[in-house]
Parts: structure tokens; C-alpha cells; sequence
């Protein structure tokens, strides 16, 4: 069974947020909330500092507190690994979003826009009222993962199947694969070099991993 | 729940949105309310006693429950709580919730009988999923360290105690004068708990500003929640005549200091896990430097 996952080069990243609006516009989500972020993290002290860009956002987690504690069932975790949302079960009690340790999930409550008391013809469209006092995040753009099996393409590869984060990053950061296939790029990307995944040390066992140098 | 918006990028811990006053009532409401149905069946002087003792009791546990309600997104879809006991132990809370106000009607109606001790018992269980709720979220990490669990299960003990001590004092009929001894214990219990969990927290780290909130918290806390009442009740049982004025007050400032003490952990110390980085990746420098923990004390 496959288990999808992100593999995130910080060496590449530089912070540009092409990710963060790729995400925003190909999952319509409104104004504060960011499925797909980037942190600029900036440690040091003069004249030995770093700057370091980070993606972040819903680790899909093979052991997901968020799941653990959601009362109502509403989110899940599919066989691919893929944790999701079900917009009609979820109560908006917020338990989720407390048990999640990176910040993965949003309530939103009243209708906002990206510009004045008015919704853009793009906002308008593509509002989902489903999402309205539910919890929300970052999907991995399951759709696409769901589109792929039923044509036979490779997410990661084909970029009709591939998160929009991952296609529209400009250096190369982000890829998407398959965990479990030791042929995939993410496998291969893995193999090749070192690696962390955040708050690891809290037994989440999280699906985004992160690359900070050749081995 | 607030609208409040996160600024996009922050990477130290912030104070979590989702869970307001509104769930902290609830923890309080549910606290008090198990500890007194707990309490009731020693302190009452009669079955009338027991049974407005068992109804107050309720009335936090609804109110409690009531104020969960007000905070959820979806209000309508309230019944969709009860789906998932397989691991979530909201879900729990909300079963046991269930026999909690049967039997504790039934106890009130009867005013003795099984009931009184099954709504007694019921009652702990729920108070025991109320910790586990807050241990389970990962994301707090003043509510996941484990130790919270019989800080909520004493601090309930506390509250029921004092509420009980309170209630038989003003009551009909004479409650026994030894419920002082009970609410010491309990009081002693919650010092060891406290205690215990804010070393915990010391040694395995905290957000900085999660800790800003409970070293100075814990400070007037356990002057003002433990040590006033615990002093009051001593004095009391040497000075046997003013016992039942003293315990009354006593009783009094133990339940407030445990709803204090919620309030402070679950509205005011709930900060998150922030974000981390093991090491820094190499970048245009060359090397691999060693990683960071913003905003963390350790």
C-alpha cells in the first residue's frame, strides 16, 4: 500500500511563497488561512547568522493526534496515509486543532474576503459554505492522488496528480511520492541524503520530510 | 471560538485560538460539579441535603457541558460527539455523561439508594476523562504532560470537597463536622498533584510565555488555594468551636482556587508547540549548525 509523503529541501528553499499561493488558489481558501506556509526563520547572532525557509503545514501523520481525538469521526485517515477532513460530520469543536502539534488546522467562522466587505468573482465561485465553522487543512490535494489511480498516473510525477505546492515551487524544494515504492523520487531523495521530520520526538510519525544535506 | 488571526510565518508559540473561557468553564463546571456528586454522599446531614446537593451538582456539570456546547462551530450537530469512543476521549466524556445525569437525577429523586453511589462513581470517570481530554492534546504542551491527569482528578476532589462543605453548612440538617478533614485531604492530595505536574513541566520545557503564566500563577496560588485553606481548616479543628465558620470559608476559597487554577491552565497557558528545527540545513555557509527551538525554555 502506498504511503504518500512530501520530501522538503531547506538547502533550496528561498522563501518566495509561490507554494503558499499555488495552494491558495488551487484549494480557494480565505484570507489568515495558509494550508501551505512558509516560515523565515532567522538565528544567530552577528556575524554568524542563518536564515532558514521553512514549508510548513499538515504533516499528515501516520499516527495523527488530530484523528485520535476527533469526537465525531469527521477526520480520517485514508490507506494511502492521507488524513482528511469529512466537512459534513465535523462539529468545529476545535479538539483537533489543539491536538495538532504544528499548527496544521483552522476554524473559520464569518466570511472574509481578499479585498473590502466584498467577494472577488473568484471568491464568489468557489466558496464552499461546507467549510464554514469546520475544521480545515491541507489535503495534499487528495483529489488529484484520487484522480491518479483512476488514469493510471504517478503523483510526483505527473503533474496533474502532484499537490500544487509541489508543482509550482520554483527551485525544486517540494516533492511528492510514494514512501512505501523504493523506485519513487521521494525514495530516492531519502536514500540519498539526510534528513529530519519536526516534533518527531512526540510520536506523531509525520509525512513531510525534511532534507538538510547530502549524506 | 475566536476569529483572532495568526500572522503567517510566526514560528515561537502562540496562544491556541480554538478553546476559549467556554472550555475552560467546562472543565470547571465538570469539576466541581463530579466532586460535589462524589462529596455529597458524606457530607449530607439529610436526604433533603442530598438531594439539592446532587441537583447543584448537575446544574455545573450541564453548565459545564452547556458551555462546550456554545463553543462548538456546528451546535446542531451536537450528537455527532458521540461517534468515535473507540479512541477520542471527548467522545467518552460525552457517554459517561449520559448515566452521570440519570443517576444523579435518580439519586436526587430518591435521595439515597444505588443511584447515589453510581452517580458518585459515574461522576470520577468523567472526571477522568476531563484529564485525559487535555492530556491528549498534543499540541498544548502545558495540557499533554501526563501529570495534568490527577492534577484535574484532585483539583475536582478539591472543589466537590469545598462545595460539599459549603452546601452542609447552610443546608438542613447537620452535615458531619469531619468533611474539614476530607477537603485537608483533598487539599493535601492537589498540593502533591500541583506540585508534581509543575516540576514536570520545568523539566521537560514549556513555551517561555506558557511558563511566564504559571511560575507566577503557581506562586500566589499556593498561598492564596492551598495554604489560606488548609490553615483555615487547622485552625478549626484546634479551635473546635469556630470548625464549621471556618470550614465554610475554607470551602469556599478551595473551590474557587481550583476553578482559578483551570482557568489559568486551560485559558491562559495554552500556548503551542511553536515550530523547530533539529539542525540548520546547510545553506550558502556550507555546514550543518545545530538546531533551534524558538520561544521554548529548554
Amino acid at each position: 500500500m502506498a504511503r504518500y509523503i512530501m520530501t522538503v529541501d531547506l538547502r533550496r528553499c528561498i522563501g518566495c511563497q509561490t507554494c503558499t499561493a499555488a495552494c491558495r488558489h488551487a484549494n480557494a481558501t480565505p484570507p489568515g488561512v495558509q494550508w501551505r506556509k512558509v516560515l523565515d526563520i532567522e538565528s544567530g547572532e552577528f556575524p554568524d547568522v542563518r536564515r532558514s525557509f521553512v514549508p510548513v503545514g499538515c504533516m499528515h501523520c501516520a499516527n495523527p493526534p488530530c484523528m485520535h481525538v476527533c469526537p465525531s469521526t469527521a477526520t480520517y485517515q485514508r490507506a494511502d496515509g492521507l488524513v482528511g477532513i469529512d466537512y459534513d460530520l465535523c462539529i468545529g469543536c476545535g479538539y483537533c486543532a489543539v491536538a495538532c502539534p504544528y499548527q496544521a488546522r483552522y476554524i473559520v467562522h464569518k466570511r472574509e474576503f481578499a479585498y473590502g466587505e466584498r467577494p472577488t468573482e473568484q471568491e464568489e465561485a468557489r466558496f464552499d459554505p461546507k467549510r464554514m465553522s469546520a475544521a480545515n487543512k491541507c489535503t495534499f490535494c487528495s483529489d488529484r492522488v484520487d484522480y491518479a489511480k483512476e488514469h493510471g498516473l504517478t503523483p510526483g510525477v505527473d503533474p496533474e496528480v502532484t499537490p500544487a505546492c509541489v508543482n509550482s515551487c520554483i527551485a525544486g524544494v517540494l516533492a511528492f511520492g510514494d514512501r512505501e515504492d523504493p523506485n519513487s523520487n521521494v525514495s530516492q531523495l531519502l536514500a540519498e541524503n539526510q534528513f529530519f521530520r519536526m516534533h518527531e520526538e512526540l510520536g506523531t510519525d509525520p509525512g513531510m520530510y525534511y532534507i538538510f544535506d547530502s549524506k | 471560538m475566536s476569529d483572532v488571526k495568526i500572522p503567517p510565518g510566526r514560528v515561537t508559540p502562540w496562544h491556541q485560538t480554538n478553546w476559549d473561557w467556554r472550555a475552560a468553564g467546562n472543565f470547571i463546571g465538570g469539576g466541581s460539579g463530579t466532586g460535589l456528586l462524589f462529596f455529597a454522599t458524606l457530607a449530607a446531614g439529610s436526604a433533603d441535603a442530598y438531594r439539592i446537593m446532587a441537583l447543584v451538582a448537575l446544574a455545573f456539570i450541564g453548565g459545564g457541558l452547556t458551555c462546550v456546547w456554545l463553543e462548538i462551530g456546528k451546535p446542531f450537530r451536537a450528537i455527532n460527539v458521540f461517534f468515535h469512543p473507540h479512541t477520542s476521549w471527548m467522545t467518552r466524556e460525552g457517554m459517561v455523561a449520559v448515566p452521570v445525569f440519570l443517576c444523579g437525577l435518580a439519586a436526587a429523586w430518591f435521595g439515597g439508594g444505588i443511584f447515589v453511589g453510581m452517580a458518585a462513581l459515574l461522576g470520577i470517570v468523567f472526571l477522568y476523562c476531563q484529564g485525559r481530554i487535555l492530556q491528549a492534546s498534543k499540541g498544548i504542551p502545558a495540557w499533554r504532560e501526563p501529570k495534568i491527569v490527577p492534577l484535574i482528578l484532585s483539583t475536582g476532589f478539591v472543589e466537590g470537597a469545598g462545595l460539599a462543605a459549603v452546601l452542609s453548612a447552610v443546608l438542613p440538617g447537620e452535615g458531619p463536622r469531619w468533611i474539614a478533614g476530607v477537603l485537608l485531604g483533598a487539599l493535601i492530595l492537589r498540593r502533591i498533584a500541583w506540585t508534581m505536574y509543575f516540576k514536570a513541566v520545568e523539566q521537560s520545557g514549556l513555551p517561555k510565555k506558557a511558563m511566564d503564566v504559571l511560575r507566577p500563577f503557581g506562586a500566589k496560588f499556593e498561598m492564596l488555594g492551598q495554604l489560606a485553606p488548609e490553615i483555615l481548616i487547622v485552625a478549626g479543628i484546634f479551635y473546635g468551636a469556630v470548625l464549621p465558620g471556618l470550614t465554610l470559608v475554607a470551602g469556599l476559597v478551595a473551590a474557587a482556587s481550583g476553578w482559578w487554577l483551570k482557568y489559568t491552565i486551560v485559558a491562559r497557558a495554552a500556548y503551542n508547540q511553536g515550530y523547530a528545527l533539529p539542525v540548520l540545513p546547510v545553506r550558502g555557509q556550507g555546514e550543518v549548525k545545530p538546531g533551534i527551538k524558538p520561544g521554548w525554555t529548554k
